[in-house]
């Protein structure tokens, strides 16, 4: 086979690990644009393991390429953001340009077009990724010059005029995105002095470490508001001889790019929290999960790794205490996830960490208990790892002293869509979303989609709610629609979004948002009737009732609560036909079909035979 | 974890001894409650992915062949609520695939249509209907893969990876395209065979997996189905009659010396 001493290279580069099947497949891709079935079957043989197996992951991950690629892969972003942003356009000038459509590669082998789900650029919409390297704020036109700018140069870093504020400017990043941050709180974003929280912990005991955090009652910063500290107690009582600390970097809901952010920001305070929290519960081995719209940061990261491990931060033997004999060693390695959102929910991520589908794992056991490759795990988003230090530097009352009496410390908002100013926001637990809108400049505010697609659509009568965890909670996602959007449009495209992204492990979540969606769509079409709606309630409740994980929990929201705070915008759509006939049923159209199999039309209805 | 410690559990105001370390469906399989189930078989590791085994514990859905039994714990399993989950499950699936009773070869003996029947559904629901256009693999000389009808139960995967060792399945795809691939371009480039447990008749719930050659042998009336409905062999362990009429009858073939090499009790059994 042609590229055998390559593939047997990279499988090697990993012990021929098939627990390391995403490193593999991404090491062998970068190389030949993407995954034959020879190659699966060399892989399989290599890792012991079979090619089907090895097709499962390929075929389950967006950016696993099962089909020969351009030189240059093109992924427009087509989040709702970015379509109200001018995302088709931008499309139509890309398929203009390139003469080929979504899915399509150039016949001279140099471009391929694909599009998909937010690539956590909201606020510089619409951005695209092509290859590893973002493109943001793009237009018809800076999409044409980009096209001739790479047909010529062949060189992606030719496309990077001016670099963005802050680190994106680092040597080992270079690139236009912007940070836009637009508020410093005093916990993350504001002056902050690394490893003093680090150095601090190193100093008490690791009951002492969790214990201040349980007294600063911390939530994690994830959206469903469950106390970090509890988690780690639970792994550190686990018995194991190791146990492992992730990170979540997973930002996959659409509208949130405030943990992009901080990984150009403060990803030291990051590494800094994942170190204590594996001092504190006893880990030995880290792993930071970062997804694939995020690689132009790996080299960066990297960077910062080997920096903590020569500085003795991270490796064996941080910490020796002679007197109590005990010794603290601890290591991260970055796994590049590889585009799937379902990846952000904490067991599918740790399948993903094994090389696995990124299917969700059933619950219990718990990761606490038993997570990747069975050991105790505790898995923390970005936000939740860069406040630890700071809690344990500062002290539990200073935490307190921030927010409400249920949520303390800061909030980062990721504020995107209809407003003067979207970018990065680090508000106090509690502020009032028509704070957060005056603000980042809301434009006549309408709709307020709380917590990206998997939170909830509220109008004007919340707009004096706080945003904690005691009132509106949200992982970070803000957008903001205008009056001039249309609602439905919005709760369609989130369905887009979540029928995408399933992984399709379990009926409810697989089958029932497509039947959602079709639902939706014969409202819009002006053909639903009221019975629609208890259709769509109903439909929604069993997906969310049986659904196996968080997806299916969340992915009827959409229409359930745009249904709820929106009811006219429903009701203006449904007709009522008192003769009982059916809006949505049209038997010219459905003997469409039939006409063509049988050859011929009907006499009892085709009009020109005498039908009505 | 299965220390065999007695513990206790309510079931829809019924109170059953069940063991510590067993899920809440072997828990009611071994007291004759049956609560329906299409992804999980005898012998297989549970997964957890149809969801037609929900049941509510102490307020929350759960799949009840995944869930552990807990001391005390208070079980929904045949309320209106669930029932209605279950319905609504079954529904799906018969509106992803292509589920065309009258011409199937499994129409008697098919889980999924029983379980229809078991639940009063028998004509068209409100779901629209998904018409996929799904390959069949026909390629191996003694079996077919009609994947119109896979309901994606993933039996297959587990009996040919965790009882046969052969891994001849597994999903590829996802979400509304995630389908059952196999370990090759075809099912004849796999080492799939007629006596793998993966292709016995008790694996497959539908008629996806198809054995040539030995279509439609038992006469209406007297398939599995039609008289004892589904689960009714758990509620009344009496019934078992029910498993007594999966007769395999093989068609008298010209070329029958190819069948040597089949496990000669079964063929015996079959024969005799």
């Amino acid at each position: 086979m042609e590229h055998r001493k390559l593939i047997e290279t990279s499988c090697s580069h990993f012990n021929n690990d098939p627990r390391r099947m995403l490193d593999i497949l991404w090491q062998i891709q970068n190389s030949l644009g993407w995954i034959s079935p020879d190659t699966m079957e060399l892989i399989a043989q290599l890792t012991n393991t079979y090619r089907v197996e090895v097709e499962g992951v390929v075929t389950f991950y967006a950016f696993f390429m099962s089909k020969p690629q351009g030189q240059f892969v093109i992924h427009l972003c087509e989040d709702i953001i970015d379509r109200y942003a001018g995302m088709l356009p931008v499309q139509n000038a890309f398929e203009q340009i390139l003469g080929i459509k979504v899915g399509e590669t150039t016949k001279d082998g140099l471009f391929s077009l694909h599009l998909t789900s937010c690539i956590g650029m909201s606020d510089q919409a619409p951005a695209a990724l092509i290859n590893d390297m973002v493109v943001t704020n793009l237009s018809p036109n800076k999409t044409k010059i980009l096209i001739r700018t790479l047909k010529k140069t062949r060189n992606l870093a030719s496309l990077v005029k001016t670099f963005g504020d802050g680190n994106n400017s680092h040597e080992l990043i270079k690139s236009m995105v912007n940070n836009n941050i637009l508020l410093k709180g005093d916990v993350l974003l504001g002056d902050i002095n690394i490893n003093a929280g680090l150095n601090k912990a190193f100093s008490l005991p690791p009951e002492e470490v969790i214990a201040t955090v349980q007294a600063s009652n911390f939530k994690g910063r994830g959206g469903a508001g469950y106390s970090s500290a509890k988690k780690w107690l639970a792994a550190a009582a686990t018995q194991a001889d190791k146990r492992f600390v992730i990170c979540n970097a997973d930002e996959g809901e659409p509208g949130t790019f405030k943990d992009r952010v901080l990984l150009t920001e403060r990803a030291e305070l990051l590494f800094e929290g994942m170190t204590t929290v594996a001092y504190a519960i006893g880990s030995q081995h880290g792993i930071l999960y970062l997804r694939a719209e995020y690689r132009y940061l790996l080299p960066y990261l990297e960077s910062l790794l080997t920096k903590r491990r020569n500085e003795g931060l991270l490796g064996t033997d941080i910490l020796v205490d002679e007197t109590e004999n005990t010794r603290f060693s601890f290591d991260i390695r970055i796994q590049l996830g590889a585009g799937a959102y379902i990846c952000g929910e904490e067991t599918s991520l740790i399948s993903s960490c094994e090389g696995k589908r990124g299917e969700p794992k059933n619950k219990p056991p718990f990761p606490a208990v038993s997570g990747y490759l069975g050991y105790p795990t505790v898995v923390n988003n970005v936000e939740t790892f860069c406040n630890i230090p700071r809690i344990v530097d500062k002290g539990a009352e200073w935490f307190t002293s921030i927010g409400t009496p249920e949520s303390s410390g800061t909030k980062l908002l990721s504020v995107c869509g209809d407003c003067t100013r979207p970018g990065i926001y680090e508000f106090p637990m509690g502020i009032t979303l028509g704070e957060v809108l005056s603000l980042a400049g809301a434009k006549d505010p309408e709709a307020i989609q709380i917590g990206g697609a998997s939170g909830v659509m509220v109008g004007r009568a919340d707009f004096e709610r706080q945003l904690c965890f005691e009132d509106l909670p949200t992982a970070g996602a803000i957008m903001i629609f205008s009056s001039q959007r249309n609602i439905l449009e919005i709760a369609d495209y989130f369905m887009h979004f979540f029928i995408e992204e399933s992984c399709g492990y379990c009926t409810p979540c697989r089958v029932g948002n497509v039947f959602l969606k079709q639902g939706l769509e014969k409202i819009m079409a002006g053909k639903g009737e009221t019975s629609d709606l208890k259709y769509l309630q109903d439909l929604g409740k069993t997906i969310i009732q049986t659904s196996r994980c968080g997806l299916g929990h969340s992915s009827p929201k959409p229409i359930l609560s745009t249904m709820k705070n929106f009811p006219l915008v429903y009701a203006a759509l449904l007709k009522e036909h008192p003769d009982g006939r059916q809006a949505g049923f049209n038997i010219q159209h459905a003997l469409d079909e039939s006409r063509i199999i049988a050859k011929r039309r009907s006499i009892v209805f085709d009009p020109d035979l005498g039908g009505d | 974890m299965s220390d065999n410690k007695k513990i206790t559990l309510t079931i829809d105001g019924k109170t059953i001894q069940a063991e510590s370390g067993q899920s809440i469906m072997n828990a009611c399989d071994a007291q004759g409650i049956y609560i329906p189930r299409l992804c999980d078989s005898t012998g297989l590791v549970p997964q957890g992915s149809c969801r037609v085994c929900s049941v509510k514990v102490n307020g929350r859905v759960v799949a009840a062949c995944t869930q552990p039994a807990e001391d005390g714990a208070n079980i929904e399993h045949e309320s209106d609520e669930i029932q209605g989950y279950r319905k609504d499950l079954v529904r799906m699936l018969f509106h992803e695939g292509n589920h065309l009773c009258p011409i199937c070869e499994a129409s008697g003996r098919c889980e999924l249509q029983a379980m229809a029947y078991r639940f009063g559904i028998s004509q068209a629901t409100t779901y629209p209907y998904l018409q996929p256009v799904r390959p069949v693999d026909a390629s191996h000389p003694d079996i077919a893969l009609d994947n119109n009808r896979c309901i994606l139960c993933g039996r297959c995967i587990r009996a040919s990876r965790d009882v046969d060792g052969k891994n001849v399945f597994e999903y590829v795809g996802r979400g509304i395209h995630k389908r059952i691939g196999v370990n090759g371009d075809c099912l004849a480039d796999t080492n799939a065979d007629l006596n793998d447990y993966a292709m016995s008749l008790e694996v497959c719930p539908v008629g996806c997996i198809i054995r040539k050659g030995e279509g439609f042998f038992s006469p209406v009336g007297e398939r599995q189905y039609d008289s004892d409905k589904i689960g009714s062999n758990i509620e009344n362990h009496t019934a078992h009659s029910s498993l007594g009429k999966l007769i395999k009858v093989h068609q008298i073939d010209p070329n029958d010396a190819i069948h040597d090499d089949i496990d000669q009790s079964n063929v015996n059994e079959d024969k005799s």
